[in-house]
């Protein structure tokens, strides 16, 4: 069974995950996913890889902590072992030397974008980054960023780093100062990805969104991950997770993420009264 | 799609005359005359009742004693030309392993089966015999009711696993080549097992965390316990088989990538698991789930059993199921189980269209599910929370039959009404998984995106890549998946040692 290498908190509620696989660190490409189960008994719950090293066999992921699943993640230690750990999923981010391009991350995103950051840098473009969180000390991998973008901005509601604003702010006066950008590729919460969607409609800026829909198998097995995009039904861990923003049915997708919230929460609660060390 | 039934070889005609000619089976014909065995009557599957069943996820059939098996396996003719052998896609040597039970020789019989079906405690279970083996039995010709074949089956390989005395046949010495096998489920498995025994290192790469394909995600507890499947794979494991679970081929490694790592020959047998939807409004409402989403949150997540276990699944008042075969009865028997009030099955053609077995429609009549024939779903009603609330349906005529035989189903206009559900589970049918297709250029495609492959050797349009199964096939059986696998395994056998 996959071992786990590294899990440690990087900021109060987002921890860091790095695994032993080496064949899914081979096959690593920015925008891809992972399936972990955290423990024979536990749920399949997807995360994007956020970074992998081929020589070490490694890959890693960023959670926010959340329900059961990242709750039983955030409790596992250096040599623990998962019974699942399948990838890489999903089809990779399009990487390509488009001009200027926008990243805007929150959250597990900051994680989440960063090989696409990277990628995006070495393929020749410029590249800048709007990092989005609560409050100063939630941002972390800032000089991650720091290393490859032309400029990274953040905007936190305490307003120490830069703009006090919510990311579509900060976004659109980076647009409009960069102009013209290629694309926007915004990851992060549902909400934060539809606010930047919003934001970049009315500017007619091509916007990618990574969707974060429930999934089961995450093979294109079973449909839990179904969204709609330009009206079509999509299988977002085949089709996916990579979407034109402007074409979401973002309603949908708000609704279908939290089909089992009442069941998450009771789940939870077992967790929290029987099971937490 | 499917090739007909074949011809028996006269290889295999000359092998099943020398064990019919064998002094023991002469004693046992003689013992009964054929008149009495006709007398007697087909010995009934015990079975838990209904009203207990449907509350639970034990299985269902009990299995025959040895009495009563040995019963059934006196009504027997041993036909001197066995017709039931050409009902069987793996071509089983019916009468003998039959007559095995008569004499009370059951592990005999367990391994007789063994030696062309690698998977017998399964096939018994969820073959659908009356249009197989059994169809073609002689005894259905002079009494109408045919030997139960595949009670005898299970009766069988059950009666050897439970005994403990699995028997390990020799294998052939190593051949120092490495197959890979992709697919757990029953093609891939037969596969492995074939090869390993020829000396082959087959190494199984499955995308699941658990091997059995459909066997593990699809066919509940109820019907195929879990205990069988782990069986028959640890059985494989004993011959040398390596399976490496979470193991997507085409993500974690494409089949150039394993070519590159030493493999020589390969197997698809990655099955029809990309599920059907009709394309009618309402369809992504919460509630409404594709029957593979339904099957593997109960079975492979084991959903039945949350909170304890972490996945959950919605518990219905009200459970619709779409569709008439296995899949959907499967899925219906499963929302009763899980507590729904009303489970109800429909199905836009009549009964006899059914493509569901016999006893599967039989059992789940018994259970209390609801049946709503010749009818369809022509639109989802939510909530204002999204969630599923009721569905309209439309009834349905019958007009000309269709490409398949079975007569069109046409729609009824201003018969349209709507039922209160809070669960509805699409069970309309799988296509074959694009995953592989997607990743391996050069691999010719058929007119239903299937692996298209020479029906004589399961070889695909690329040098040492084999397909079988659902993959081939679309949605079919696990008997004729197996079948596929056994040509498949020789092919590949010839094609290392060439
Ligand atoms: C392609 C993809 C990539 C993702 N990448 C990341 C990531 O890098 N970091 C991160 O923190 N999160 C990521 N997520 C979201 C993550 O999967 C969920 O936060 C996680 O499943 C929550 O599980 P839980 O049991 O802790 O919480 P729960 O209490 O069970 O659920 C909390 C919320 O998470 C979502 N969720 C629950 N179960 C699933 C599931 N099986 N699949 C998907 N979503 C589910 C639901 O919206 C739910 O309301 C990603 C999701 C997808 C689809
Ligand atoms: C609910 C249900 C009930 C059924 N009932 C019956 C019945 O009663 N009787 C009967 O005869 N038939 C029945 N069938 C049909 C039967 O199960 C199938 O025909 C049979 O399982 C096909 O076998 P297979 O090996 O080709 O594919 P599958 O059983 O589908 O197995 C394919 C395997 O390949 C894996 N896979 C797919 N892609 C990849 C990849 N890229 N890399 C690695 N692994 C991969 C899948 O995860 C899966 O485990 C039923 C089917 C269902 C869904
Ligand atoms: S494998 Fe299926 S078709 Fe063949 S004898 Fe057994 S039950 Fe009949
Ligand atoms: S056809 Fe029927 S009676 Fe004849 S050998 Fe086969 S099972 Fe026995
Ligand atoms: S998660 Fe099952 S199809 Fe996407």
């Amino acid at each position: 069974m996959p071992k786990i290498l590294d899990q440690r908190r990087l900021v109060p509620n987002l921890h860091l995950l790095e695994v032993h696989a080496p064949e899914v660190a081979r096959k690593c490409r920015p925008g891809q996913f992972v399936i972990i189960m955290p423990d024979e008994r536990g749920e399949r719950i997807p995360l994007s890889i956020a970074d992998w090293d081929v020589e070490r066999g490694s890959v890693t992921a960023v959670f926010l902590v959340v329900g059961t699943s990242t709750r039983k993640l955030a409790a596992l230690k250096a040599g623990n072992e998962v019974p699942v750990f399948v990838g890489p999923l999903g089809r990779p981010s399009e990487i390509a030397s488009f001009g200027t391009v926008v990243l805007a991350a929150g959250c597990f995103g900051i994680g989440a974008l960063w090989p696409t950051a990277r990628a995006l840098k070495a393929a020749g473009n410029k590249v800048i980054a709007v990092i989005d969180a609560k409050a100063d000390y939630l941002v972390y991998w800032k000089d991650r960023y720091q290393s490859v973008c032309d400029r990274v901005l953040f905007s936190s509601r305490d307003h120490a780093l830069a703009s006090k604003d919510f990311i579509p702010r900060p976004l659109e006066d980076t647009l409009k100062a960069e102009a013209p950008v290629a694309r926007v590729i915004a990851v992060g919460c549902t909400y934060l990805m539809y606010a930047c969607a919003q934001a970049t409609k009315p500017l007619g800026i091509k916007t990618i969104v990574s969707l974060n829909p429930i999934m089961v198998d995450g093979t294109g097995m079973c449909g839990a991950c179904r969204c709609t995009a330009a009206g079509k039904t999509k299988f977002a861990c085949v089709d996916g997770p990579d979407f034109d923003a402007h074409e979401v049915d973002w309603e949908e997708l708000f609704i279908r993420r939290k089909s089992y919230f009442d069941d998450e929460v009771r789940s939870l609660c077992r967790y929290e009264e029987t099971e937490l060390p | 799609m499917a090739e007909e039934k074949k011809e028996l070889a006269p290889e295999l005609k000359e092998k099943l005359r020398a064990e019919f000619e064998k002094d023991w089976r002469k004693d046992l014909r003689k013992a009964v005359p054929p008149k009495d065995r006709m007398k007697q009557v087909r010995q009934k599957m015990p079975e838990r009742p209904a009203g207990e069943r449907n509350k639970d996820f034990k299985e269902v059939n009990l299995g025959l004693t040895q009495d009563m098996a040995q019963a059934e396996a006196r009504r027997c003719l041993d036909c001197a030309n066995p017709q039931c052998i050409a009902g069987c896609p793996v071509a089983i040597d019916i009468p003998s392993f039959v007559k095995l039970i008569e004499r009370g020789e059951f592990l005999a019989a367990a391994w007789k089966l063994k030696e062309t079906n690698s998977l017998p405690a399964i096939c018994g279970r969820v073959c659908p015999q009356e249009t197989q083996c059994e169809e073609l039995c002689a005894m259905k010709k002079a009494s109408g009711v045919p030997v139960a074949i595949g009670n005898l089956e299970r009766f069988a390989s059950d009666f050897e696993r439970l005994s403990g005395s699995i028997n390990i046949p020799p294998l052939l010495p190593p051949t120092g080549k490495k197959v890979a096998v992709i697919g757990a489920g029953p093609a891939g498995l037969t596969v492995a097992g074939d090869l390993a025994k020829l000396g082959h290192k087959v190494t199984v790469f499955e995308a699941l965390h658990e091997s059995g394909g459909v066997l593990i995600y699809g066919i509940p507890e109820f019907r195929l316990p879990k205990a069988i499947l782990k069986a028959e794979v640890d059985y494989l494991r004993r011959l040398g088989v390596d399976i490496r679970t979470s193991f997507v081929v085409g993500m974690t490694a494409t089949i150039d990538d394993l070519r590159n790592d030493g493999y020589e020959a390969f197997f698809i047998g990655s099955g029809a698991g990309l599920p059907n939807f009709m394309k009618i409004p309402g369809e992504n409402l919460v509630g409404v789930y594709s029957a593979n989403e339904y099957l593997t949150r109960v079975n492979l997540m084991r959903a039945y059993a949350f909170p304890a276990y972490d996945t959950p699944v919605f518990q219905a008042k009200t459970a619709a199921v779409i569709g008439g075969g296995n899949v959907a009865m499967d899925s219906v028997r499963t929302a009763k189980r899980l507590g729904a009030e009303r489970a109800v099955i429909v199905y836009r053609r009549s009964r006899t269209e059914m493509p569901a077995r016999t006893e599967e429609i039989h059992h789940a009549e018994e259970e209390g599910i609801e049946f709503q024939l010749l009818t369809t779903p022509i639109r989802y009603f939510g909530d204002n929370y999204g969630h599923l609330r009721a569905m309209e349906c439309q009834k349905m005529g019958l007009g000309e039959p269709d490409a398949s035989g079975r007569r069109r189903p046409v729609p009824i206009e201003g018969s349209e009404y709507t039922i209160e559900v809070d669960l509805a589970v699409c069970a309309i049918g799988q296509s074959p998984n694009p995953l592989i297709p997607q990743t391996t250029p050069g691999l010719k495609m058929g007119k239903w995106a299937n692996v298209e492959v020479d029906w004589a050797t399961m070889a695909t349009s690329l040098p040492g890549v084999y397909a079988g199964g659902d993959i081939i096939r679309g949605g079919a059986t696990v008997i004729l998946a197996m079948g596929d696998a056994r040509v498949a395994a020789a092919q590949i056998d010839k094609y290392l040692r060439r």
